[in-house]
């Protein structure tokens, strides 16, 4: 029941904070960050209450909740969290939290309404890491969308419209396709077991033709895999991440990309085990080209939020050929690169919205010498840049480095050419952090450099992946028990 | 005539009466308002009559008419439409130049007509429903008569209909030469003892489905739709779009029960391409539209395209989707239509899309409303709209009816690009300042916006707890099977 009480938690407060902005504008902010707060210290205090529970093995599935949603079609309220959506539910609290932090000042206009479909959006993704039934999970995955749109639609950037026009319609093309695969093997189960149900326990007993599964499955990957994003279906990605406010840009990297990847642990895994492996070299292809493709396109940009954009879809790459890799190790490699990605990056888009706030450009060739003006932010951004690139000590180092010994072991050659990714990510790093904090000061403005909220929010995410780089057993002990 | 019989179309008679009373009131020089509450309470009264005579159902009426739980449903979603749609007709037609009295008659035929086609088993009622639903339309479409479009909407309507009607009669002659019988019971069993069916009824049925795709405008007989939408009054537009459209589904989805139509290959053939051509013109032809009557005739176009598909399993779960598919399309239409309707100004209907420009910051409640209705077009979840395309998705996957499927699936993302088109601009900043109508009847204007209330929690409330309507929906469905 808990996890029922998350997400009405997060709906109410949205709608009170729409409400109550007509009133008095300030409350809105007040009642965003309090949901987002109590929801957090919920998670934590499951995580506190469950965490050693998961370590000495015992049921993986930590807390359930069921109840008749649509009986007549089988269709049921099922909500249930075990140490990956745990992990991602912290996340996406710990981010949410910071997102409602970084809109404070950026957010003048219809703040009421902004809150609204912020925390509506945060509701949608948690219902999604929380679904236990598959029309459940795809009614969330719609949920969030909508409100996403509106935020990219409303609050973005000069090309707003189009960018959000391509998430949504994008978004949307995948999951009407996992739509129909859902209800493919809704109905063959029905056959076999003459039972219809749309609940994840039940379905996956189902046994399929190896080419009903082939078919069913590409469904499900198209959905996720536009999400991930993979590379030919990356291209609403960098239009949407810097087109949208900061905080959107920070939900849409550390959480909606993250449900691209937990649809695919938890449903393309177990349920069409055999015709996974049967994809397998050709995912892990993809993931291969994407890193090294999203590398070389970070390289070329001259936006910034662009730039970091093309990181996302470098980073995914790895995900993605972590999964496939079939691996242990890669598998925790992908949960730790899924967290640390979700922080490393989204501090990224945070500090360009901030140096957006100061300079009102997103184009490097415009920065340049802003270490002298503002010596914090740049020591922050220089922290976060070595995250990205994969330095030892921070996050991003270990989950990389796992994945890449795992896929070691399924594929040699494709992970030579994966680990090239890291070095063509140090170019495009040093380069981003060159052209903007270093060189001769292309400003003359008086810069001020960041305010005690800005710390807050930075040196939050700063503490979370020095801590994520020095002890990553707090994540894979969660995750270690899944089988 | 027993008295169970008797009792069985009493609803239809009170229906009748309906439009004889308005007669009356206006041969005593009654005023609108008398007019108006006096049809609203007779609709209530063709509700209440239904319920009161629930328990003697299912009635056959030989050999015209059959009253079951089917017939009752059909019936009760199109008296419900009519109720919508006279509340917003007054404040439509009171600032209006023509007189508004003669309206409500011909809405009344027209329902009436509408209402017979549901509950009709032969071909004297299915013709005799679908004139009576025609003829009234024609005076209705043109009935603000010294507007630009408006005659000429009338004018197309009217010809195309005569026409589709001779159509209609050749084809059902046809299907009588054939069986020998204009019963659709009987048809069904010389259908059924028959070898192989026979090319004369294959022609008459195709020569009918002109008719039926001319009324429900399946494309490629959807030519008049855009305009007629257009020229309508608005109120008449979503008449159009929601009861005459349900009454002429029911009835064919009756035909095709009782025939088994499904079994028929070349049949399933036929229909099934018409389908897929409705779901992508009627989605292509709306993508560049700017004026929000042709795009939501379009839209309709491929909406009964998406219904289509939910006829061709032809089995009990795709007669359920198909009746839920319609209730959640018809408060749907309401709902947008009731927003032009409330938005229009009094000598010209809002329907320019750049009249919408920044209308959320202007008018919240209004665009969310809008909002939320193209939402459910767009089949998106919380709303009845994300149920209905589910469930008619469910028939057609349990179907394997692979091609309409997939074409229903890419036809949808194409979609989404017009009604995201519409709330983008509702959300847009710049804003057009509507001009601040006169509002002369704060009451009619608060039942309005009542009505539109109600119709949004519904839709809503259909999308979140389906499972409040579709037991009731099987139930109905279930009575004289």
């Amino acid at each position: 029941m808990i996890l029922v009480w998350i997400i009405v938690v997060l709906l109410s407060g949205g709608m009170l904070c729409w409400l109550s902005a007509r009133w008095n504008p300030l409350a809105a902010k007040w009642i965003a960050l309090c949901a987002v707060l109590v929801d957090l210290a919920i998670l934590v205090n499951i995580w506190l209450q469950y965490g050693r529970g998961v370590q000495a093995g015992t049921d993986t599935w930590m807390i359930q909740y069921q109840t008749a949603w649509i009986p007549s079609f089988g269709i049921s309220f099922h909500v249930a969290i075990d140490g990956l959506s745990l992990i991602l539910l912290l996340l996406t609290f710990f981010l949410g939290t910071l997102a409602v932090l970084c809109s404070w000042k950026e957010i003048k206009n219809r703040a009421g309404f902004y809150y609204f479909n912020l925390l509506w959006t945060l509701a949608g993704i948690s219902g999604v890491f929380v679904a236990l039934d598959l029309f459940l999970f795809y009614f969330f995955w719609e949920v969030m969308l909508v409100p996403m749109y509106l935020l990219i639609l409303i609050w973005g950037d000069k090309n707003r419209r189009y960018a959000a026009y391509k998430f949504f319609i994008f978004t949307q093309a995948g999951g009407l396709l996992m739509l129909l695969s859902i209800l493919s093997l809704y109905y063959i189960h029905g056959a076999q077991s003459g039972s219809y149900s749309y609940d994840y326990f039940s379905l996956l007993n189902t046994q399929l033709e190896p080419s009903a599964a082939k078919w069913i499955m590409m469904g499900f990957m198209i959905a996720f895999v536009i999400k991930l994003p993979m590379v030919p279906f990356h291209s609403w990605l960098p239009d949407a991440h810097s087109e949208a406010p900061t905080a959107g840009s920070l939900i849409l990297a550390g959480l909606l990309l993250k449900t691209g990847a937990y649809g695919i642990i938890r449903f393309v895994l177990p349920l069409f085990h055999e015709a996974a492996v049967d994809i397998a070299w050709w995912a892990m292809l993809l993931g291969v080209i994407g890193i090294i493709y999203g590398a070389m396109m970070a390289f070329a940009q001259t936006d910034i939020k662009r730039l970091i954009a093309y990181t996302s879809v470098s980073h995914m790459g790895f995900v993605l050929t972590g999964i496939f890799a079939f691996r242990e190790i890669a598998m925790q490699g992908v949960v730790m690169q899924i967290v640390t990605h979700g922080i490393s990056t989204g501090a990224l888009f945070v500090l360009a919205g901030m140096i957006k706030e100061r300079l009102h450009t997103r184009d490097i060739s415009k920065m340049g010498g802003l270490w002298t003006s503002m010596p914090a932010m740049g020591g922050i951004a220089m922290l976060f840049t070595m995250a990205s690139l994969g330095l030892p000590v921070l996050g991003n180092f270990i989950a990389e480095f796992l994945i890449l010994m795992g896929t070691f072991q399924a594929n040699v050659w494709l992970t030579v050419l994966a680990s090239t990714g890291l070095v063509f990510s140090a170019l495009y790093s040093l380069r981003m952090m060159q052209k903007v904090f270093l060189g001769p000061a292309t400003n003359d403005e008086k810069l001020h450099d960041i305010t005690a909220r800005e710390m807050i929010i930075l040196a939050t995410l700063s503490i979370a992946i020095v801590l994520l780089g020095l002890y990553p057993q707090m994540v894979m002990d969660l995750v270690v028990s899944k089988k | 005539m027993t008295h169970e019989q008797l009792m069985a179309l009493l609803p239809f008679m009170v229906l009748a009466t309906a439009s004889i009373v308005i007669i009356l009131l206006i041969a005593f020089r009654q005023g609108h308002t008398v007019i108006q509450v006096t049809g609203f309470l007779m609709m209530c009264l063709v509700i209440f009559t239904m319920w009161y005579v629930r328990d003697f159902l299912p009635q056959t009426i030989m050999p015209l008419l059959i009253v079951d739980g089917y017939g009752a449903l059909f019936t009760g979603l199109i008296i419900f439409c009519v109720l919508v749609v006279g509340l917003f007709s007054y404040i439509y037609f009171e600032e209006r130049e023509e007189n508004p009295r003669e309206y409500y008659i011909l809405i009344f035929l027209s329902t009436l007509g509408a209402a017979i086609l549901t509950i009709s088993r032969h071909f004297i009622s299915f013709f005799i429903g679908l004139e009576l639903l025609s003829v009234s339309l024609y005076a209705l479409i043109a009935y603000l008569r010294t507007r630009n479009n408006a005659v000429e909407a009338g004018v197309k309507y009217l010809l195309l209909a005569a026409l589709t009607s001779a159509f209609l009669l050749f084809g059902m002659a046809l299907i009588y030469m054939d069986a020998g019988s204009m019963d659709f019971s009987a048809i069904a069993q010389k259908l059924h003892t028959a070898e192989q069916s026979s090319p004369l009824f294959l022609v008459g049925f195709s020569l009918m489905m002109i008719a039926v795709g001319f009324k429900l405008a399946l494309v490629p007989f959807h030519l008049w739709a855009a305009d007629v939408y257009q020229g309508a009054p608005p109120p008449v537009a979503s008449f159009i779009a929601t009861v005459s459209k349900i009454g002429v589904f029911a009835v064919l989805l009756r035909f095709a029960q009782e025939l088994h139509l499904q079994n028929n290959h070349s049949i399933m053939t036929i229909i099934s391409v018409i389908a897929i051509f409705s779901m992508i013109s009627g989605n292509l032809l709306a993508l560049r539209q700017q004026n929000i009557k042709r795009l939501l005739a379009y839209s309709s176009i491929a909406h009964f395209g998406y219904l289509l598909v939910a006829f061709l399993p032809g089995n009990s779960a795709g007669v359920e989707a198909a009746a839920f598919y319609l209730i959640a399309y018809a408060i749907t239409i309401l709902i947008a239509f009731g927003v032009i309707i409330l938005l229009s100004a009094k000598d010209k209907d809002a329907e320019r899309l750049s009249l919408y420009r920044g209308l959320f910051w202007e008018k919240p409640f209004v665009a969310i409303v809008l909002a939320v209705a193209l939402l459910s077009l767009a089949g998106i979840p919380l709303t009845a709209g994300f149920i209905g395309k589910f469930y008619v998705l469910m028939a057609g996957v349990q179907q394997q009816a692979w091609l309409p499927v997939i074409v229903l699936v890419v036809t949808s993302v194409i979609g989404l690009y017009y009604y995201l088109r519409i709330i983008s601009t509702l959300f847009s900043d710049v804003s057009v300042a509507i001009e601040k109508e006169k509002k002369l009847h704060p009451f009619f204007y608060a039942a309005s916006y009542t009505a539109l209330v109600v119709l949004v929690l519904l839709l809503l409330g259909f999308g979140v707890m389906p499972a409040t309507i579709i037991p009731g929906i099987k139930q109905f469905l279930l009575i004289g099977n």
